[in-house]
C-alpha cells in the first residue's frame, strides 16, 4: 500500500530543459519508519491525496531546508568551538516540518513552537546572520543577543519559548485573537513528544474546542523526549488522537509534500469556522536534544544512520525533482555553493559582530509608550 | 441600580446638593473602571472563571457580560494555567486582556505564564513583543477561608523585573490604578483585596472622570506627620491610618504612606518622609521573610535616609504561619491596629 500522489507529466519533453513550469508530483514508499497515508482520527476526509509540486516550489523547498539544514550544522560547529554557548537545540532532519508547515500556511498567518526553534525562526523570515549572531550573542542577534538560542522573535512568529509546554496555551491564545479580531487568520501551535503530555495542552485542547479557536495544534513527534522514548513517556503513542473530541491527523514529517497538504488542509478547517485541530508529524532529530546530549546513550548509530540513508527529508525532495526531470544535478549543486557561501558570511557575521554594549543592560524591561 | 445607574443618581443629587462627592466601594470603583475601559478600548476584554454569567465570584464584574456580551466577557474553565497562557498569547497577538484570577493563591498554577511568558518575554525579545496583559483578582488574607486561601503574593510578584505590580488600598486608587494598569502597555498584576471590596468611600468628580488614572509607580501621603513614618499597602493603610488617630491624641504624629505601587517601589517617597520623621514602621498583611518591609528597609538602610534614621526601623507583618482557621487565631496573625501603636511606641521609645 503506497501513499499515492498522482504524477503529472509535461507534453513538452525537453528533458534537459530547464525552461518553463513543469508539474509535477511523486510517489513514494517507505517502510518501517513512517506510516505511508495519514492516518485520520474524527475526520470523515483528510488531506489531498494528491500533491502538485512545480519546479519553482521544489527548488525554493530544497533551497529554504538545506539552508536550515546547514545552519544548524554551522551551528554544531560553532557550538563545538565554544562560541556558542548555553542551550543549543539542533533541528537537522526536521527541516520537512517547518517547510511544510510554511509552505502551507500564509505569511499573515501565525506559528509558535518551543525551543527546538532556529528552522522556524528561518521560515518565518529571520536571515541565518541575524540567527547565528543570536546564537553567538551578539548585538546583530534579531534579539540583540538577549534572547539566545530559544527567544528568537518575528512578526507573527511568537518564539521561541523555553518552557516545556507553555507556548501551547499561548498558542491557543493567538488563535482567540485572530477570531477576536475577524482576521481569518490561524495560529499554528507546535511542541514535541515530550511536552505531548503536559496538562497545559489538555487546558489548551478544551478551551480551543469550546471556542472553535484557530488553532492548529502540531505534535511533532521525534520519537524522543530528551532521553525518553516515547514508549517509556506516554501511555497512549497516538499524539494525534490525543486532543478527543478534537479531529487528528498523522502526517509523515519527512515527506515536504505530505506536511504541506495537511496543513492545507487543517488551516481551511480552521478558517471555516470549526475549531481547532490536531497534527502529528513523524520526523526525526539526528542530533542529540541539545548540545550537550551526543544522542547515542538511548538510540543505536545504526538507527540514526537508517533514517539519513532512507528517510532524510532534502535528499527525498532532491532525488524526486531529479528523477522527475525538475531540475539537473548541476544546478542543485549551485544551489548548494549559494547556500554555502550564505552560511560562511553568516557566521562570519556572527564571530566578529560585537557583542550588546553594556548599557543595554537594563533596557527592555518595559514598553513606554 | 447598576454601578453605573448609581453613579449618575450620585451625580444628579451632587448637582442638586452642590457638593461634587461619590460615594463608590472598591468593588463598584473596579467594576465602573473595567466598564469605561472595556468601552474605550475595543481591544480589552475580561476573562476568568465566573466572571461572566455569574457577575463575578465576588460581582467585580457584575453587568459587564450583560453590557458586553461573551466576545468581551468570556467564562473560562478552572484551568489557570491554560486560560492565563491564553490570554499571554492574546496579549502576544494585539489585544489587551485582563485575566482574572478567582484569588491570587490560585495564581501559583499559572505563575509559569505569569512569569515566564509575560514578564520576561518584551526583555528577551529585545523590545520586540510587548505584553498588555492585567492579571488581577483579590489578594491576601480573607476572613475565615483558611491557610491555602489566604496568602498575599505582593512579595512573590514584586520579586520579578518586567512586572508591574500595584496593590491599591481605597476606591480611588482601585480606579485609578486600574485604568492606569489597563492603558499600560506590560504585564501588570493587580493584587485587590476582599475585604475592601464593600467598603465605601467619597470620590471627586475629578476622580469620576473618565481619564483619570493613578499613575503606577507612585505612593501617595495619605497622611502627613512629623514624628514616624508609616509605610503601608492595601486593606493595612486603613489600619496606619486607625492607629494614627489614636496616636494623635498621645501627641505623636504619624505620616501615613500609602505605597499604591509595590514595583516599581517609590523609593523618592519613603526617603523624603524617612528624612523628615526620623522613624520607620513597616506594615504589610504578607509574612515577613523576603517581604514587602524588608525590601523597603534594605533600600532606606542604601539611601540617604538611613542617616536620618533616629533608631531601627520595624516591620508589622503577617504571623509566619499558614493562616488558621479559627476565628481568635486568625485574628492574631494578621496585623491589628495595637500591634502597629505598639510598633511605634517601640521605634520612638516611649
Amino acid at each position: 500500500d503506497l501513499y499515492f500522489l498522482c504524477v503529472y507529466r509535461s507534453l513538452m519533453c525537453h528533458s534537459l530543459s530547464l525552461q518553463g513550469a513543469r508539474m509535477v508530483a511523486s510517489t513514494r514508499s517507505f517502510a518501517d519508519f513512517t506510516p505511508q497515508k495519514c492516518e485520520l482520527h474524527r475526520l470523515e476526509a483528510g488531506p489531498s491525496e494528491t500533491a502538485v509540486l512545480t519546479r519553482e516550489q521544489g527548488l525554493q523547498y530544497y533551497r529554504t531546508m538545506q539552508t536550515m539544514r546547514r545552519m544548524e550544522l554551522k551551528a554544531d560547529q560553532l557550538y563545538k568551538q565554544k562560541i556558542i554557548r548555553g542551550f543549543c537545540h539542533l533541528y537537522d532532519g526536521q527541516e520537512a516540518c517547518a517547510m511544510g508547515i510554511e509552505a502551507g500556511i500564509n505569511p499573515t498567518d501565525h506559528l509558535i513552537t518551543a525551543y527546538r526553534a532556529h528552522g522556524y525562526t528561518f521560515t518565518r523570515g529571520v536571515s541565518v546572520r541575524e540567527i547565528l549572531a543570536e546564537l553567538t550573542g551578539r548585538r546583530g542577534g534579531v534579539a540583540k543577543g538577549k534572547g539566545g538560542s530559544m527567544h528568537m522573535y518575528a512578526k507573527h512568529f511568537y518564539g521561541g519559548n523555553g518552557i516545556v509546554g507553555a507556548q501551547v496555551p499561548l498558542g491557543a491564545g493567538v488563535a482567540l485573537a485572530c477570531q477576536y479580531q475577524g482576521n481569518n487568520q490561524v495560529c499554528v501551535a507546535l511542541y514535541g513528544d515530550g511536552a505531548a503530555n503536559q496538562g497545559q495542552i489538555f487546558e489548551s485542547f478544551n478551551m480551543a474546542a469550546l471556542w472553535k479557536l484557530p488553532c492548529i495544534f502540531i505534535c511533532e513527534n521525534n520519537k524522543f523526549g530528551m532521553g525518553t522514548s516515547v514508549e517509556r513517556s506516554s501511555a497512549s503513542t497516538d499524539y494525534f488522537k490525543r486532543g478527543d473530541y478534537i479531529p487528528g491527523i498523522k502526517v509523515d514529517g519527512m515527506d515536504v509534500l505530505c506536511v504541506r497538504e495537511a496543513i492545507k488542509f487543517a488551516a481551511d478547517y480552521c478558517r471555516a469556522g470549526k475549531g481547532p485541530i490536531v497534527m502529528e508529524l513523524e520526523t526525526y532529530r539526528y542530533h542529540g536534544h541539545s548540545m550537550s546530549d551526543p544522542g547515542v546513550s538511548y538510540r543505536s548509530r545504526e538507527e540514526i544512520q537508517e533514517v539519513r540513508s532512507k528517510s532524510d527529508p532534502i535528499t527525498m525532495l532532491k532525488e524526486r525533482m531529479l528523477s522527475n526531470n525538475m531540475a539537473s544535478v548541476e544546478e542543485i549543486k549551485e544551489i548548494d555553493v549559494e547556500i554555502r557561501k550564505v552560511i560562511e558570511d553568516a557566521a562570519q557575521f556572527a564571530i566578529s559582530d560585537p557583542e550588546p554594549p553594556l548599557d543595554e543592560l537594563c533596557n527592555h524591561i518595559f514598553s513606554v509608550s | 441600580c447598576s454601578p453605573l445607574g448609581a453613579f449618575w443618581c450620585e451625580y444628579f443629587l451632587n448637582i442638586f446638593s452642590n457638593v461634587s462627592l461619590f460615594q463608590v466601594n472598591v468593588r463598584d470603583a473596579l467594576n465602573q473602571a473595567m466598564d469605561e475601559e472595556l468601552e474605550r478600548d475595543e481591544r480589552v476584554f475580561l476573562l476568568g472563571e465566573e466572571v461572566a454569567q455569574y457577575d463575578g465570584a465576588y460581582k467585580v464584574s457584575r453587568g459587564l457580560w450583560k453590557k458586553y456580551g461573551d466576545k468581551r466577557i468570556i467564562d473560562t474553565p478552572i484551568t489557570e494555567m491554560g486560560f492565563a497562557g491564553i490570554a499571554v498569547g492574546a496579549a502576544f497577538a494585539g489585544l489587551r486582556p485582563i485575566c482574572e484570577f478567582m484569588t491570587w493563591n490560585f495564581s501559583m498554577q499559572a505563575i509559569d505564564q505569569v512569569i515566564n511568558s509575560a514578564a520576561k518575554t518584551y526583555y528577551m525579545s529585545a523590545g520586540a513583543q510587548p505584553v498588555p496583559i492585567v492579571f488581577r483578582g483579590p489578594n491576601g488574607s480573607s476572613a475565615g477561608v483558611a491557610a491555602q486561601h489566604s496568602q498575599c503574593f505582593a512579595a512573590w510578584y514584586g520579586h520579578c523585573p518586567g512586572l508591574k505590580v500595584v496593590s491599591p488600598w481605597n476606591s480611588e486608587d482601585a480606579r485609578g490604578l486600574l485604568k492606569a494598569a489597563i492603558r499600560d502597555d506590560n504585564p501588570v498584576v493587580f493584587l485587590e483585596n476582599e475585604l475592601m471590596y464593600g467598603v465605601p468611600f467619597d470620590l471627586s468628580e475629578e476622580v469620576m472622570q473618565k481619564d483619570f488614572v493613578v499613575p503606577i509607580g507612585k505612593a501617595k501621603v495619605e497622611r502627613q506627620g512629623t514624628h514616624i513614618t508609616l509605610v503601608s499597602h492595601s486593606r493595612c493603610v486603613g489600619f496606619c491610618l486607625d492607629a494614627a488617630t489614636v496616636l494623635a491624641k498621645e501627641g505623636v504624629e504619624c505620616e501615613v504612606v500609602n505605597l499604591r505601587t509595590i514595583r516599581p517601589l517609590d523609593v523618592d517617597t519613603i526617603e523624603a518622609s524617612v528624612m523628615k520623621t526620623g522613624h520607620l514602621v513597616t506594615v504589610e498583611g504578607g509574612w515577613p521573610q523576603y517581604g514587602v518591609g524588608a525590601e523597603i528597609c534594605a533600600r532606606v538602610m542604601e539611601g540617604p535616609a538611613f542617616n536620618y534614621l533616629d533608631a531601627p526601623a520595624v516591620r508589622v507583618t503577617g504571623v509566619d504561619i499558614p493562616m488558621p482557621y479559627a476565628k481568635i487565631l486568625e485574628d492574631h496573625s494578621v496585623p491589628q491596629i495595637k500591634d502597629i501603636i505598639f510598633s511605634v511606641k517601640k521605634v520612638l521609645n516611649m
